[in-house]
């Protein structure tokens, strides 16, 4: 018999899942690079984030749940400074002043 | 059918795009990219041939094999990109002598 | 058909399928971009096939430093119009034409499928070998007992290979920078995230490294993997502009690159005159086999991130 926790977690992962299709679908068919980004951080934040806390009521210790947590900021700060730098070189029309390079 | 051969008939799909990929451009950069794939592919040949019984747990030699043959696909991915970069800085090509098209030296 | 061989079939789909976008890809960004995915998507093929070490290698340096390798080289090589497929003219291409080529791959690779289709379903392989010997390893990670102990040699060559590749990027200096700092000096907004990440990421990097390396004696790790994360880190540092490479010609950066393996020939010299050339005595067996490890680390950090930075391109 299917426990409450596994229920739990099929609930909260299939949330993330919606979440991620609903991102997907929006980089697939939004019109410009902005648009695309603001669709992909549903994805990040709260997709991974919902997948992640399905995951941790499986976790078996309370250390492996934390360490759950951690990849899931790790993902959200790589993915928010990643999406600063590519909407900024967008805007700009210029990526290569983000970071110079001297020769 | 196994998820262990499933696996090693994947790999060796994944080595016959590669080397698609491979014989098809001339771009130097895809075809060190198609290598890649070829190397991961045959990588995956290794591991499914090492889970074929899951239920000893999986074969740790093939493993360790993979792993360094990964590390060493990089260290050669590393000198050819290289290669392929300083040629470009010296002669302006994307393409070794002999193979891509006709307007390969055109100044842009 | 049990739910995980329905998964397991559409993994590899999604695999053969994420690969042949990046080989047929008509942007070369967008092929390299899609060779990440597949590459990620092919660590996740390695942890269903229980083998997390190689997921975590996969991953790491197979997905990640592969990729920023190849998007590097790709902006190197932009011209106007540039990254558009360019057909050979010569040599199989004239020999065979598209469809030969197609042709031909395809018939290989089903000539393979159908020799792999024939292979015995069942090999317990080398396991319960490596398990017998496990405890005088004095390392429960059958695989990194594998690497270090049992197969040292190859790891001591494969080490050593890493750092022929680096002295072979070096030697494709152009003249007039010999000895000079590789890669192109960065700079980035002191206040804007790149800074900010660039500094808040190598402290979590290190930890994560640590952590790979120490539970790598028991659990999935190891050494390679704790290099990548240093490397992967240092050069997200660099390329935030907080910090730069040191010269080619810097006598420190050579030591760097020498400890591990050195250390490593070293240790194995000495089994040598117990009588058994990389041998360890069951009692100082896990010590120095950690003692490798953290040395090794360190080296091949310094190594992968020398391969990405690429040649000198200014003098120091």
């Amino acid at each position: 018999m299917v426990s409450i926790m596994d229920i739990a977690t099929l609930a909260f992962a299939s949330a993330g899942v919606a979440f991620f299709v609903a991102g997907t679908l929006g980089l697939l068919r939004f019109p410009d690079v902005h648009s695309r980004l603001h669709a992909l951080t549903k994805a990040d934040n709260l997709g991974l984030g919902l997948i992640v806390i399905g995951l941790m009521l499986q976790a078996g210790s309370l250390w492996l749940a934390l360490k759950l947590g951690l990849v899931w900021l790790l993902a959200i700060l790589a993915a928010a400074t990643v999406s600063q730098l590519i909407a900024r070189a967008a805007l700009t029309g210029r990526p290569h002043t983000l970071s110079r390079s001297d020769p | 059918m196994t998820s262990a051969i499933l696996f090693t008939l994947c790999g060796i799909a994944l080595a016959g795009i590669g080397a698609f990929g491979l014989v098809a451009h001339a771009h130097l950069l895809r075809r060190i990219l198609a290598l890649n794939i070829i190397g991961s592919g045959v990588f995956l040949v290794f591991g499914g041939l090492g889970y074929r019984l899951p239920q000893s747990g999986a074969d740790p030699v093939p493993q360790a094999m993979v792993i360094t043959g990964i590390v060493v696909a990089l260290a050669a991915t590393a000198l050819a990109v290289t290669l392929a970069v300083r040629l470009f800085e010296e002669t302006g090509r994307t393409s070794l002598p002999g193979e891509g098209s006709a307007d390969e030296h055109a100044a842009d | 058909m049990t739910p995980a061989l329905i998964l397991d079939l559409l993994l590899c789909v999604l695999i053969g399928a994420v690969a042949l976008s990046a080989v047929l890809a008509r942007d070369l960004l967008a092929g390299i971009v899609l060779f990440i995915v597949y590459g990620l998507l092919a660590a996740v093929a390695w942890v269903r096939l229980d083998a997390i070490d190689v997921a975590l290698a996969e991953a790491a340096i197979g997905a990640g430093l592969t990729g920023i390798l190849l998007v590097g080289a790709a902006a190197r090589l932009r011209r106007r119009g540039e990254g558009k497929n360019v057909e050979p003219t010569r040599g199989m291409r004239r020999a065979f034409g598209r469809a030969g080529q197609l042709a031909l791959c395809a018939g290989g690779t089903a000539a393979l499928i159908a020799l792999a289709l024939t292979l015995p379903r069942d090999g317990a392989g080398l396991r319960p070998l490596a398990e017998q010997n496990l405890a005088a390893s004095g390392i429960s990670n059958p695989v990194t007992a594998v690497l270090l102990n049992f197969r040292g040699y190859d790891t001591l060559l494969e080490v050593v290979v890493l750092l022929a590749a680096v002295i072979g990027v070096w030697s494709l200096t152009p003249d007039r920078f010999w000895g000079g700092v590789p890669g192109l000096r960065q700079h980035a907004r002191p206040d804007g995230v790149l800074a900010y990440f660039g500094r808040l990421l190598p402290a979590v990097g290190f930890l994560v490294a640590v952590h790979l390396l120490w539970a790598g004696a028991d659990a999935p790790g190891g050494a390679f993997q704790a290099g990548t994360v240093l490397a992967a880190v240092w050069l997200l540092a660099a390329m935030a502009g907080l910090t730069d490479a040191p010269a080619v010609s810097s006598r420190r950066l050579r030591l760097l690159l020498v400890l591990g393996p050195a250390f490593f020939l070293l240790v194995g010299s000495m089994g040598a005159f117990a009588g058994v050339f990389l041998g360890y005595p069951p009692s100082v067996s896990t010590a120095s086999i950690l003692a490798i490890e953290v040395l090794l680390a360190i080296s091949i950090a310094a190594m992968l991130s020398l391969l990405v930075l690429g040649v000198p391109r200014r003098l120091p």
